[in-house]
Order: structure tokens, then C-alpha cells, then sequence
């Protein structure tokens, strides 16, 4: 059993386009934790968070936050000058893994593939122009492509554009989701997700998990529509390939500095794993990848939620020590 | 971290995914029901709901009331009841409908819970899989649900601002039964209508009337807001001019949504499927709720409570329609209720309401995007925006956030050259009706 001492607050909801997705998550953490004996809070981001973090005993916050400024980074930084510890990737590397156009070419720059891609600003088409600006993207990128939000997540605002006339659309909305899109090329191939847990003997990969939408994309409805989706895991991959997404996920996990968890969602096309993105806040629903992956290396939810919480005190103690 | 070798396992994650019905495949999670769980922070000007506004209720006096009630008569209250709903609720309900110069015997009234159940039993009685029922165009959301679950075909007929077109539902029904399908009833909300706030004028329903008998057609009238009159008098309810019409009747509006009691007026035959109906589904009707409602009823100035309301629901519809005239960008046309809780917008063309909603819920303010209230992929370029809830010094600021979030979306189409003529975001979306 845990260490009884201490609350550790949980921190769901928020204010993202994913508040929904993130208190299924933060119930699902908030069981588990209960389950292994912690004592637990249920938290959302509010006016009342701070005086809940100064009046909680001793407090430990496991941030469930999926989106905006729960996955960005900003909280995590105001909990840094709060003195108050979390569990996961401290708020500059969190900014630095939401932000697809920043993450993407470090991993890049590691020697990792990475589909084609441009991170524009709304300014970017206002100032170049947005019609030449959508040539050049059309034959500098090529067709199919993927359109998304810089910072956004569960597929919300992203479209598969198959056409130069349909790529303007498809921009202005992922533009409704935040201030800058990502236009990227589409690699075909089989989509996989490598979970990667550091419970202080340094990043280790979870078993990758491949995902199959029973008919069209892995959209919304597919990600949180029990049955709409198949998951395999471990995904059935030859060795040297499910070593080498294992080894993406954990380099990714070092060079972008994460800390405790992460979910890197790859796409695999001739044996060769492309980076898509990480989440420093992987989902925890019923559907979500990270406890799938848990559950296919042998260990429960459970023990892994408490293991994360025990990590986290023992990073404390450290830093006390 | 150890780990033991597991086996491969490949899952859906439901065990049951190949044995639902055919009808439920449509229940699946939507982005667009995610956005709705940012609308119930209180930083959002939420427009998007239909809740009444029961603050005002007092509260306090009901309580005493309710708690006398437990005590004289809870051995009652909390038993069985009937699966037609108590005499002494059917009683009131009758003299409740008699407000809208409806005269009707408590024998031909079906409590229900909620007017929700009492649109789910009718459709039960009447609905095949593929059988047609007649909408407006647009019409309620949960009513389109209730009808897609009985695998009904839904067909919607044109409305303009004087509510629904007598010659089109003519056409429609003619020309259906031409190519065989089985018509069953049309379904109209003639007050106030939900999502549109159109009320049907007095020559449009003795014209709908007409036309119902001349191709002899069922009507089902939902009047959840008939009492929300806000300017000029109320139009008499269909059921009031035809005793064949089949009546929906609720206290969530004029009283509090929370007892879930509503009901039907309906034709003696049809009354006796309907209570069968019922107790197939419930047994009963809440008796709680039915003994608690009549104490209101008989304990209370539940007339005079109406008369709150409706001051209190013109005062933000006033709000709502002064803040779109001052906010909207130009090209945004907008219904003008005289009663209920529902104003229609229509957005410049080329917008989709559903697509506008991300960043609508960035600017903090929601709506219900038009397309949820038809069955057929129309409405992308309107949406539901309801005065019920919020004051209204913040439905007039949910206008304001709302008119900056469509002048971004036009300025930002501009900047892409994406005029009138480009397509909708989504493929499918049909034109968008304008009412105002």
C-alpha cells in the first residue's frame, strides 16, 4: 500500500476544447489512486485551485489536463513558483512538446522521421499572402496532407486534405482551435502509440499499441466511442520494428526533457516509424492508449498510478535531501 | 520497470460492440457534445442551453409545503401509482391546459415523465422502422432523437417566419405516399417553436388544419411554451381548434423541470395504447412528483408565478435581441420571439456554425449549432441561441463575445479568398434556411 501521508490533488477539467475527455481521465486516476490507498482530491482549474493546493496537507498534484493550459506548460510553471510538486514534465518541456511546431523538428534533428511540415501562424497568410501562400504549401508538401492546430489534441480541428481547393477550409478551421496550424504531409501507414513511464530508473517504453478505426479516421468519435476502434497491444510488429518505435518514444521522451510519462503517436510506413506527436498528458479513459499499454506489459493501472505518485515523493525527498 | 511477457490481445474495448441494435449505431460521442462541457464553466456565457430559469421559485415556502406533504400523505406519495397517471394529476393538468382555452376530460390524459416521454410513447405507438414522421424544418433536437431511435424516417417541411407552410406539408405528404412510404404524423411546436422561437400564426394553423384533414393526416402538437407569452396574446394551441390533434403538455417550463412530469391529451383510443404504452415503460408515472406538483398547484399563485416568468423571460429576450443588434457583423440575420426561450441566428454565408463552435468556446460563449435540429445535414449556417438561463447583462455580453467571434471567422475567410460560393467545412451540409 502507499504511503498514507500527504493528499495528492488531481487535477481534471479545465477550460480546453478536451474538458470532457480530461475528467474521464482525472476520475479514472482519481479511482485508482484511491484504490492503492493515497488520499485523493479531485480538483478542476479554477478560482478556487490555489487556495485548494494552499490548504490540502502536503500536496502532490497528478495534473490530468488534456489541452490549453493544463497541457501547455502554464500551470505547471505557476506550480513550480508555488513550490508545490507534480507529477509529469515540468512546464518548459510540456510548452516544448505541445507545441507540434516546435517538438517536431528537435525529434527531427535526432535523426528521426518526421512527415514534411510547416507551422504558420495566422499572421504568416495575412502578411504573404494567403493564396500564394497555399500554392506553395500545396506543391511544397504535396497531397494527401494533414491540417491541425499547433496545440490542440483527440483530432479536434484537424482534416485530411486531398485537394488544393479544399486546403483553405481546412486551415481556417484548425485556426478555430488555436492561433497557429500545422500542415504536414499524410503518411500512410499503420498508426501506433509507444506510452513511456520513468518511475526512476530512467524512461522505459511501454508495449506499442496499434490502432485500427473500425471504418474512417481515428476521429473523436472513434477515440472515445467504446467499439469504434480496434487496439492491439503489443501491436503485432516484427522485433526490429517494434524496437525501433520503442526507441523513437523514449528519445523523444529525453531530447524534448519529459519527465514521468508520456505518449508518443507514431505512424509506421515501410518499417520505418515517422514521429507524429507527443502528449506530456496522455489520456487515461476507459479508451485511451496509455492504459492499454499499461495493461499489456502486465502491471495494472493501479500500481502504475501509485508507482508515478511514489516516484514523485521520492524526487522530493531528494531535492530536500 | 519489470514486465511480464503478455499475450498479444486485440480489442474493440466492448465485448457487446456486434450486438446492439441497428438503432443505436448513431450513439456514438461527438466532438461537438465535448464543447458542451466547456459551456457549463461559469467563464462561458453559456447560450446553448434550454434550462428554465427557477431561481425565483420560493424556494423556501414549497419546502414547507413538500414536507407537509411527506408527513400527511407520504405513504401515498412514494407508493406504486397508476400507469395512467393519479385522477387528481390528470385534474389539474386539465385545468392547467384550459389557460390556452383547451377543454379536455381528465380520462384522455396520460402523465408522463416528462413531455420527453410522452414524444417516446406516442412514437412507440405509431412507429415502424421506416415510417415517416413530418418535422419542421429545423425542429426539436430531442424529438429528432426520439424518432431516429424508433429507425423512423424523419421529413422536414419549410417553415417561413409565420411558422409552417400549409401547401408545402400538402406536397410533402402527396408526394411521399406517391412513392409508397408510410406517413404517420406530423410534428409541430406551433409556440414559440424550438429552435426558431416562430409562432405559428392563427391563419397558418387553421390552414395546417385543413390540410391535415384533407390527406388525413395525425398531428402532434408539443407545447412546452405556450404559457411564455411575452408581447400581444396567445394564439389558441392547435389541440384547442381540433380535438383529433394529439397534445404534449409539460410543467418544466412553468413550474421546474426536476419532477419530470409532462403528459398527453390524446384521442380516447389512442389514450388507451398510450397507457398500456406506459406501463410496458414505467409502470408509473412518478407519484412523488404528481403529489408534489399538485401542491404547488393547489397551494401556490401558480398563475402569478407564469406572470414572473414571463417578465423575468422578456427581460433577457430583450437583452438577447438588443445585444445582437448591436453586435452582429453585417449579413447576420436573427429571429424575433414574442415568447418561449429560443432566438434563431443565421450567419453570413459561407459560415458553419458547427466549425465556428471551437472558437466560440475560445472567446467563452456557446450556442447549438443549427444542424443538430435537422435530420438531413442542413442548418450549417445557423444556430440556436436560447435567453432562458443566463441575466441578462450576460446574455448581452455572450452577444458581444459571439458578434467578435464571427467577425474573426469572416475576416479570417476573407483573408483565404473564401467567399459565399465555397463550400461549407463539412461535406453533406445543406443551405441554411433563413427565418428571420
Amino acid at each position: 500500500m502507499a504511503d498514507p501521508t500527504g493528499t495528492v490533488v488531481v487535477l481534471a477539467g479545465g477550460l480546453s476544447h478536451e474538458r470532457e475527455v480530461s475528467l474521464r481521465s482525472g476520475r479514472r486516476v482519481a479511482t485508482a489512486l484511491r484504490e492503492t490507498g493515497h488520499t485523493v482530491l479531485e480538483a478542476d482549474v479554477n478560482g478556487q485551485l490555489l487556495s485548494v493546493l494552499a490548504d490540502a496537507d502536503d500536496p502532490l498534484v497528478f495534473p490530468v489536463l488534456h489541452g490549453g493550459a493544463g497541457e501547455d506548460g502554464a500551470l505547471r510553471e505557476v506550480l513550480d513558483v508555488l513550490g508545490v510538486s507534480y507529477i509529469g514534465s515540468t512546464g518548459r518541456a510540456s510548452h516544448i512538446a505541445f507545441d507540434k511546431a516546435v517538438a517536431t523538428p528537435l525529434v527531427a534533428a535526432a535523426g528521426f522521421a518526421t512527415p514534411r511540415q510547416a507551422a504558420l501562424p495566422q499572421d504568416m497568410f495575412r502578411e504573404l499572402g494567403a493564396h500564394a501562400l497555399v500554392e506553395a504549401l500545396a506543391s511544397g508538401i504535396g497531397f494527401p496532407m494533414m491540417v491541425k492546430p499547433a496545440q490542440s489534441g483527440s483530432s479536434l480541428g484537424c482534416t485530411r486534405v486531398e485537394s488544393a481547393d479544399a486546403l483553405p477550409a481546412a486551415i481556417v478551421t484548425a485556426f478555430g482551435y488555436g492561433e497557429v496550424a500545422i500542415v504536414e504531409e499524410f503518411i500512410e501507414g499503420r498508426e501506433v502509440a509507444v506510452s513511456v513511464v520513468d518511475l526512476g530508473d530512467g524512461p522505459t517504453a511501454l508495449p506499442a499499441v496499434e490502432i485500427e478505426p473500425v471504418s474512417g479516421p481515428y476521429d473523436y468519435a472513434a477515440r472515445y466511442t467504446a467499439g469504434q476502434t480496434r487496439f492491439s497491444a503489443p501491436a503485432d510488429l516484427p522485433a526490429a520494428v517494434a524496437d525501433a518505435c520503442a526507441d523513437l518514444a523514449v528519445q523523444a521522451h529525453r531530447i524534448l526533457g519529459l519527465r514521468d510519462v508520456s505518449r508518443t503517436d507514431l505512424i509506421i510506413r515501410d518499417d520505418t516509424p515517422y514521429f507524429l506527436e507527443v502528449n506530456v498528458a496522455p489520456g487515461m479513459t476507459d479508451t485511451s492508449l496509455l492504459p492499454l499499454a499499461i495493461e499489456a506489459s502486465g502491471v495494472s493501472f493501479e500500481e502504475i498510478c501509485s508507482s508515478l505518485v511514489a516516484a514523485a515523493r521520492g524526487r522530493e525527498e531528494s531535492a530536500s535531501a | 520497470m519489470s514486465s511480464l511477457e503478455m499475450p498479444r490481445r486485440s480489442t474493440r474495448l466492448d465485448p457487446y460492440v456486434d450486438q446492439y441494435a441497428e438503432r443505436t449505431s448513431s450513439m456514438t460521442v461527438s466532438a461537438v457534445r465535448a464543447l458542451f462541457a466547456v459551456a457549463n464553466r461559469p467563464e462561458v456565457v453559456s447560450l446553448a442551453g434550454g434550462m428554465p430559469n427557477i431561481t425565483d421559485l420560493p424556494l423556501g415556502t414549497i419546502g414547507d409545503a413538500f414536507n407537509d406533504l411527506v408527513r400527511s400523505a407520504g405513504v401515498q406519495a412514494m407508493q406504486y401509482g397508476s400507469g395512467q397517471g393519479e385522477l387528481f394529476m390528470r385534474e389539474k393538468i386539465v385545468e392547467v391546459m384550459a389557460e390556452e382555452q383547451i377543454h379536455a376530460n381528465p380520462d384522455d390524459v396520460v402523465v408522463t415523465c416528462g413531455s420527453q416521454q410522452a414524444l417516446d410513447l406516442v412514437t412507440r405507438i405509431f412507429i415502424d422502422p421506416g415510417d415517416v414522421i413530418l418535422c419542421e424544418a429545423p425542429s426539436y433536437v430531442g424529438a429528432l432523437g426520439t424518432f431516429n431511435a424508433s429507425q423512423a424516417r424523419i421529413h422536414h417541411v419549410a417553415m417561413d417566419e409565420h411558422g409552417l407552410l400549409p401547401d408545402a406539408l400538402r406536397t410533402a405528404v402527396l408526394a411521399l405516399r406517391a412513392e409508397g412510404a408510410r406517413v404517420k404524423f406530423l410534428y409541430t411546436i406551433p409556440n414559440y417553436n424550438n429552435p426558431t422561437g416562430i409562432t405559428q400564426t392563427l391563419d397558418r394553423r387553421r390552414a395546417l388544419l385543413d390540410v391535415a384533414h384533407e390527406v388525413d393526416l395525425l398531428v402532434v402538437e408539443d407545447n412546452p411554451y405556450g404559457l411564455l407569452t411575452f408581447d400581444g396574446d396567445p394564439v389558441p394551441a392547435l389541440r384547442a381548434m381540433d380535438d383529433q390533434v394529439i397534445y404534449l403538455g409539460s410543467f418544466s417550463k412553468t413550474f421546474a423541470p426536476g419532477f419530470r412530469i409532462g403528459w398527453v391529451l390524446a384521442p380516447h383510443a389512442v389514450r388507451e395504447r398510450l397507457v398500456i404504452a406506459q406501463e410496458a415503460a414505467v409502470l408509473s408515472p412518478p407519484v412523488f412528483s404528481q403529489f408534489a406538483i399538485a401542491a404547488y398547484l393547489d397551494r401556490f399563485d401558480w398563475r402569478g408565478q407564469i406572470v414572473a416568468f414571463r417578465d423575468m423571460y422578456r427581460e433577457r429576450r430583450d437583452a438577447m435581441l438588443r445585444g445582437l443588434e448591436d453586435h452582429m457583423p453585417a449579413g447576420t440575420t436573427w429571429t424575433r420571439p414574442t415568447g418561449g426561450f429560443f432566438v434563431w441566428v443565421t450567419l453570413p454565408e459561407g459560415l458553419d456554425s458547427q466549425a465556428l463552435l471551437a472558437r466560440a468556446v475560445n472567446e467563452r460563449v456557446a450556442y447549438v449549432p443549427g444542424s443538430a435540429f435537422y435530420a438531413d445535414g442542413f442548418g450549417g449556417r445557423n444556430l440556436r441561441a436560447s435567453y432562458c438561463f443566463p441575466t441578462a447583462e450576460r446574455i448581452y455580453e455572450g452577444t458581444r463575445r459571439l458578434g467578435r467571434v464571427i467577425a474573426a471567422e469572416l475576416e479570417m475567410r476573407a483573408t483565404f479568398g473564401l467567399g459565399a460560393e465555397t463550400p461549407l467545412h463539412r461535406p453533406g451540409l445543406g443551405p441554411a434556411p433563413d427565418l428571420s
